[in-house]
């Protein structure tokens, strides 16, 4: 192999990237829209004024929190599918404060954020419990936990918690303004709660990278047995790893019931726990890349919210071009898996043609 | 509840599992070659979407199931390539196909939402639709039904008494083993990949064009999450996960049927069964806790408790083999 990267090389990162561009707009054309015109209505709905930009920052702290959860159960070698029940189990922790509970307002907001937190952590303790205890893989416990919690909303919403004037299906009566997280101009961003989701993910980072504790999760993850030979006890490192993901995880589902809405809604996460697994996948489980993605991702998603509203086309388009970005880089992202598999089929043709 | 009552209760769980068996049929053969496809759930809902589409708008129902056989093998072989060629995690390839499946369908399924459409008619199979009890419950459906009853058969004939079935299920247990014996290890995972996952599209097409007929977003959102739990209750048999896949649709009847007789409790109580039911029989068959439950058990019901709770993953299951 040569010592100077080709220019193929060279560009490889970009490639992704463009042939995702260049399939959603193949989706736009099939569809009969102008894609330079939604492309514009997209930056134009994640970064046209103010408060677009607010609106997508106040997206990202929930999604830089369960982000940087997973980074941690990740590292343990766990694939925490049941981060979305997490976050909705942490809205409706911090919800039931918001809802039943009066304190002075130094206390009242702590108390909500420590609630959601708590109610992250043992959604996510019940998967891991399932997982080393009853061996249960946490995908499928996850996937179970997740839908119990959805169903849990709907009930809460319908039931016990449905507003005076009768039950809406929609969501509980909005929370007094003494529960609810100080917003920023007029928006639906707390300063607050992206000042946490930074400290969260400094903290994950901090761990990671310079604690023992880091050290053993890793170990952990990257092979079981040994690290049981270690001496490092497998149940407690992943229990740990789960809690401290969820808790992460169910902050934000707090921080969504507390300022990006004002009360317990149908869908109050909407996805965001798949979401962050996306972001850490697509930035390949590296620290310093997980907030810019998530960042992208927050920018993608909100301007394909105004693409929806201008064009009636389903905001699920900056799903896709998200996915598919992320499924193009896991496939093609290595350079030289990439390049030895063409060789090898460029060899094995050869060889076929010089034989007949 | 008189007899005939019942017997159409049976014969709608029958119906209603239909597209689960095709699936977990498709799936039990992919994960016995050795390639675990997760992209399941949002591989149903974009072939249940194309299935609908195709059938249509030519007016052909066969074309429909084979437009949505074409978008599950697809699938199927993307995570086949990612896996044995690129040397990639099927796991994540799996996750994102599926979260990927499930956007597109609500992205290109947006003007075909709740149009009427073509449908598989009901064909009752003479002679055997008159035995007692049976015939009313099994051959009175669809083709789809028969498709699924023949297919659970056609599996497990094929991966227990058949040389090539053999040869599939080494590909899975002792890839190394049947590579050094001539066994096109990577061939085989290929082939067997690609026609489990355009049998699960084909389940897709169950759904929209048979079971639930037509097309909304996420309209068998969470089935293909459901069918790869059946697969691994099922213990990789067809056989057992036909009968999980009816014992899931049982329960699902069950709730409709106590909903009625008991309006009173919250109805998330009973859409929460099937995922209670995922979890407990998940901790049954993972013999962490079907072990000392066992043990207790008498003496005479061990062995056909153990047989029926025993569920080992093929060995090789997601591992990548070096062929050259």
């Amino acid at each position: 192999m040569s010592a100077k990267p080709s220019f193929l090389q060279r560009i490889w990162p970009l490639l992704p990237g463009l042939a995702a561009l260049l399939i959603t707009t193949l989706l736009l054309v099939v569809m009969g829209t102008d894609p330079i015109d939604a492309y514009l209505a997209m930056w134009q709905g994640a970064f046209g004024s103010s408060a677009r930009i607010y609106s997508v920052l106040a997206f990202l702290v929930p999604l830089l929190l369960a982000a940087s959860g997973l980074l941690l159960t990740f590292k343990a070698g766990l694939w925490n599918i049941g981060i979305e029940g997490q976050i909705i189990m942490g809205a409706i922790a911090a919800s039931w404060v918001a809802l039943r509970v009066q304190l002075p307002a130094g206390l009242q907001i702590p108390l909500e954020l420590l609630a959601a937190m708590a109610g992250g952590a043992v959604w996510a303790l019940l998967a891991g419990v399932l997982k080393t205890r009853g061996g249960v893989h946490e995908i499928f416990g996850g996937l179970a936990l997740n839908n119990l919690a959805i169903l849990f909303t709907n009930y809460l919403i319908a039931g016990p918690w449905q507003p005076p004037e009768g039950g809406s299906f929609r969501g509980t009566q909005p929370f007094g303004a003494h529960a609810l997280l100080p917003l920023f101009d007029n928006s639906r961003l707390s300063l607050l709660s992206l000042a946490l989701a930074v400290l969260a993910f400094a903290g994950v980072a901090l761990l990671l990278t310079n604690s023992h504790w880091g050290l053993r999760l890793k170990a952990l993850g990257q092979n079981a047995r040994s690290a049981f030979l270690l001496g490092v006890s497998s149940q407690r490192e992943l229990l740990l790893a789960m809690a401290l993901c969820g808790a992460l995880a169910g902050l934000g589902g707090g921080v969504r019931v507390l300022s990006w809405f004002d009360s317990l809604r149908q869908s109050i996460s909407g996805g965001i726990g798949y979401l962050a697994l996306m972001v850490v996948l697509l930035a390949g489980f590296r620290l310093v890349l997980t907030p810019l993605v998530a960042f992208f991702f927050s920018a993608v998603l909100n301007g394909s919210i105004t693409l929806q509203l201008r064009t009636q086309l389903h905001s699920a388009l900056g799903d896709i071009l998200t996915g598919v970005l992320v499924l193009l880089v896991l496939l093609f992202g290595n350079y030289t898996r990439v390049q030895r598999v063409v060789l090898r089929a460029a060899q094995a043709a050869r060889r076929r043609l010089s034989d007949g | 509840m008189d007899s005939t009552q019942l017997i159409a209760i049976l014969g709608s769980i029958v119906l209603q599992a239909a597209p689960l068996i095709i699936a977990v049929c498709g799936e039990t053969i992919s994960e016995r070659a050795g390639v675990i496809n997760l992209s399941m759930d949002g591989s149903l809902l974009l072939s249940a979407l194309a299935g609908f589409v195709a059938a249509l708008l030519t007016g052909s129902l066969l074309l429909g199931f084979l437009a949505a056989a074409a978008v599950g093998a697809l699938f199927a072989a993307i995570v086949a390539f990612g896996s044995l060629h690129l040397r990639q995690n099927q796991v994540a390839i799996g996750f994102v196909l599926a979260m990927l499946g499930d956007s597109l369908s609500a992205f290109l399924g947006q003007s075909y939402t709740r149009l009427p459409g073509p449908s598989v008619p009901s064909w009752h199979i003479p002679l055997l639709k008159d035995i007692p009890v049976l015939g009313p419950i099994f051959f009175r459906q669809d083709a789809v039904v028969y498709f699924a009853l023949l297919l659970v058969l056609v599996t497990w004939w094929f991966l227990f008494r058949t040389r090539a079935g053999l040869e599939l299920r080494s590909a899975g247990e002792r890839p190394e083993a049947a590579f050094s014996r001539g066994v096109a290890v990577r061939k085989l995972r290929y082939l067997y990949a690609i026609l489990g996952g355009a049998l699960v599209g084909m389940a897709g097409a169950a759904y929209s064009l048979s079971v639930k007929i037509g097309w909304a977003e996420g309209h068998t959102r969470g089935m293909g999450w459901i069918a790869l739990a059946i697969v691994i209750f099922g213990g990789w048999s067809p056989v057992r996960g036909a009968i999980g896949a009816l014992l899931f649709g049982a329960t699902k009847a069950l709730a409709t049927l106590l909903q009625r007789s008991f309006p009173q409790v919250a109805l998330v109580a009973f859409n929460a069964i099937p995922w209670l039911l995922m979890i407990v029989v998940l901790l049954l068959v993972s013999g962490k806790l079907a072990a000392p439950l066992l043990a207790r058990a008498p003496a005479a019901l061990r062995r056909p408790l153990r047989s029926l709770l025993q569920a080992a993953p093929p060995a090789a299951l997601g591992q990548p083999l070096d062929e050259s």
